[in-house]
């Protein structure tokens, strides 16, 4: 309803202003959140389960009208990763990927070589010609992924991309996102439900509270990028970890 | 994005491909069912049935040196006229089930596309696919002119309701997330059809498919049956002129000969089936 499609002046890429959800049902599911996130920086928002995680980045897309406040987002150039793969059973992996091009409208060249561009940067060469049947979880993730990265999209949402896959093949996914994030210098926000991914991958933790949704307790995480996989054992990210598991106990009463 | 080495490779394992590969007791089964049948089959034409009334059911031996060794006797008598028959049946089958498929997809996508109208048709389809086209037949001759129309019209009255109903349940199957991803690229309606819709009901289209090919081939049966033209005569009509002359060894193999003409339709659709979809869509038998 309130949105605009002009990026703010500053190089704001995505911003929330007192953003409030209330589904026809009645159901409150977000109250007054105000957040922006610049290109370059990686904000994960973490809290209870039917909070309005997925609500916000909804809202965000498009797909789900806010009732109040105001979102501004450049809607040509979002990248959606879904909670699950959503690829096409019926397309092979590069064909999967080349889909958002295709959608768009791009020259047939030009969508296979961004494909090709995308598979590997994800680290699926090889595979190209596989059916998602055929792939394992972490791998259907990856083609995902890589199909948002076609369009080169400024912003990127992510709802929970990892969460069914198993823990070595998230930290392990974890790392290649942070990879693509430094190299595209994209402005990203992601949900998840595990604290140490969200330290590991952000730049900012925001906590949020149980329905309706407001942002209860805002972190900012001092580690610098290239992050390395021991970072998760150092006193420093145990103890930042501590804090927001402290703030969400908080937001669960 | 070409600038920088390409990440880990995953080792994350393939799933190995596994499909349902032939084996031996794939062919055992049906030849068992066969000499099953055919056992059956003497059993019933040299016991069961007393002495008097056996003409009606020849011995399989019987069929196959009166009915297929002959080829042709007079009287529309032998094989030669009976494949004669069955080729003009066949083409009004194969026809009839074309349109059939138009119909019936153009159908299922209006439907599909629209909740009201899939609301007003539902009734009307049940109807028809209930209704005993034996007892239609003098309106549809009252109102049809010629055989041949008459004919296709039968066919497609018994063989449209799979068609209809299997294309439109596959085209309402495709996931809500994958509608977003549509959504999200700002799709067009048409776009969406061809692209997500369509391909994932083609598993459906094709079941639907199958049954109505089947259909199709009744229906041609029960079409020449009940409009015929002088000259020219389907399977159906065959049948009828050597059940009512009690001719046994002809008319078991007409009916013989029409169930194979439809298995073989069957086959088909199933091997085009596993040829277009079949590299990705998944049947789980649970075990
Ligand atoms: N279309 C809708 N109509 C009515 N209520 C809805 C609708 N969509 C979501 N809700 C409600 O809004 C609340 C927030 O939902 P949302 O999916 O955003 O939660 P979430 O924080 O993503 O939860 P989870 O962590 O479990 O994914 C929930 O209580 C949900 O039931
Ligand atoms: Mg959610």
């Amino acid at each position: 309803m309130n949105n605009s499609s002009s990026t703010s002046p500053s190089s704001t890429l995505l911003s929330f202003e007192n953003v409030s959800m209330t589904f026809d049902d009645g159901t409150k599911a977000l109250d007054n959140v105000s957040f922006g996130i610049n290109a370059s920086e990686f904000v994960t928002v973490v809290g209870p389960s039917g909070c309005g995680k997925s609500t916000l980045l909804r809202i965000a897309s498009n797909l789900e009208a806010n009732t109040g406040g105001t979102c501004s987002i450049d809607r040509n150039s979002i990248g959606y990763v879904f909670q699950d793969a959503t690829l096409m059973p019926w397309r092979t992996v590069a064909r999967n990927v080349e889909l958002i091009a295709e959608l768009h409208k791009l020259p047939k060249a030009e969508r296979h070589q961004l494909a090709a561009q995308a598979i590997e940067l994800v680290g699926l060469s090889g595979f190209e010609d596989k059916y998602p049947r055929q792939l394992s979880g972490g791998m259907r993730m990856r083609a995902s992924l890589a199909r948002s990265l076609v369009m080169k999209p400024k912003v990127f949402l992510f709802d929970e991309p990892f969460g069914a896959l198993d823990e070595i093949t998230r930290e392990r996914l974890n790392d290649e996102l942070l990879r693509l994030f430094q190299h595209e210098g994209f402005a990203g926000l992601f949900i998840t439900h595990s604290i140490t991914e969200a330290v590991y991958m952000s730049t900012k933790v925001l906590v949020m509270s149980a329905r309706p949704g407001k942002i209860i307790a805002e972190f900012d995480v001092p580690f610098a990028y290239p992050r390395n996989h021991d970072l998760r054992y150092e006193a420093e990210f145990g103890e930042l970890c501590g804090k927001i598991s402290h703030a969400l106990r908080g937001a669960h009463q | 994005m070409s600038a920088v080495n390409p990440i880990s490779s995953p080792v994350d394992e393939v799933i190995p491909d596994r499909r349902d590969k032939f084996s031996f007791a794939d062919y055992v089964g049906p030849v068992v069912v066969f000499l099953v049948f055919i056992g059956f089959w003497y059993l019933l034409s040299t016991v069961v049935l007393p002495e008097q009334k056996r003409f009606l059911l020849p011995t399989p031996h019987t069929v196959i040196k009166e009915g297929f060794f002959v080829w042709n006797s007079g009287e529309r008598r032998g094989l030669q006229p009976i494949l004669m028959s069955l080729w003009d049946s066949a083409k009004v089958a194969l026809l009839g089930l074309g349109i059939t498929i138009v119909m019936g997809m153009s159908l299922a996508v209006l439907m599909s596309s629209s909740r009201w109208l899939e609301r007003a048709t539902w009734p009307y389809l049940v109807a028809v696919q209930s209704a005993p086209v034996l007892a239609l037949t003098p309106l549809i001759r009252a109102l049809i002119d010629g055989t041949q129309t008459q004919r296709l019209l039968v066919v497609v009255l018994i063989a449209i309701f799979p068609i209809v109903s299997n294309t439109l349940f596959g085209l309402l199957s495709a996931d809500k997330s994958q509608h977003e991803l549509f959504t999200l690229q700002g799709a067009s309606k048409w776009t969406r059809l061809v692209k997500l819709q369509f391909p994932a009901a083609l598993p459906n289209i094709f079941v639907g498919l199958r049954i109505s090919a089947g259909l199709a081939v009744i229906g041609a049966v029960v079409g020449d049956f009940y409009f015929r033209q002088g000259g020219v005569v389907g399977i159906g009509a065959q049948i009828d002129v050597y059940r009512n002359r009690l001719w046994g060894p002809e008319l078991i193999t007409a009916i013989i000969l029409a169930s194979t003409l439809g298995l073989v339709v069957f086959l088909f659709f199933g091997w085009v089936s596993r040829r277009a979809i079949g590299k990705w869509h998944i049947i789980n038998r649970g075990h």
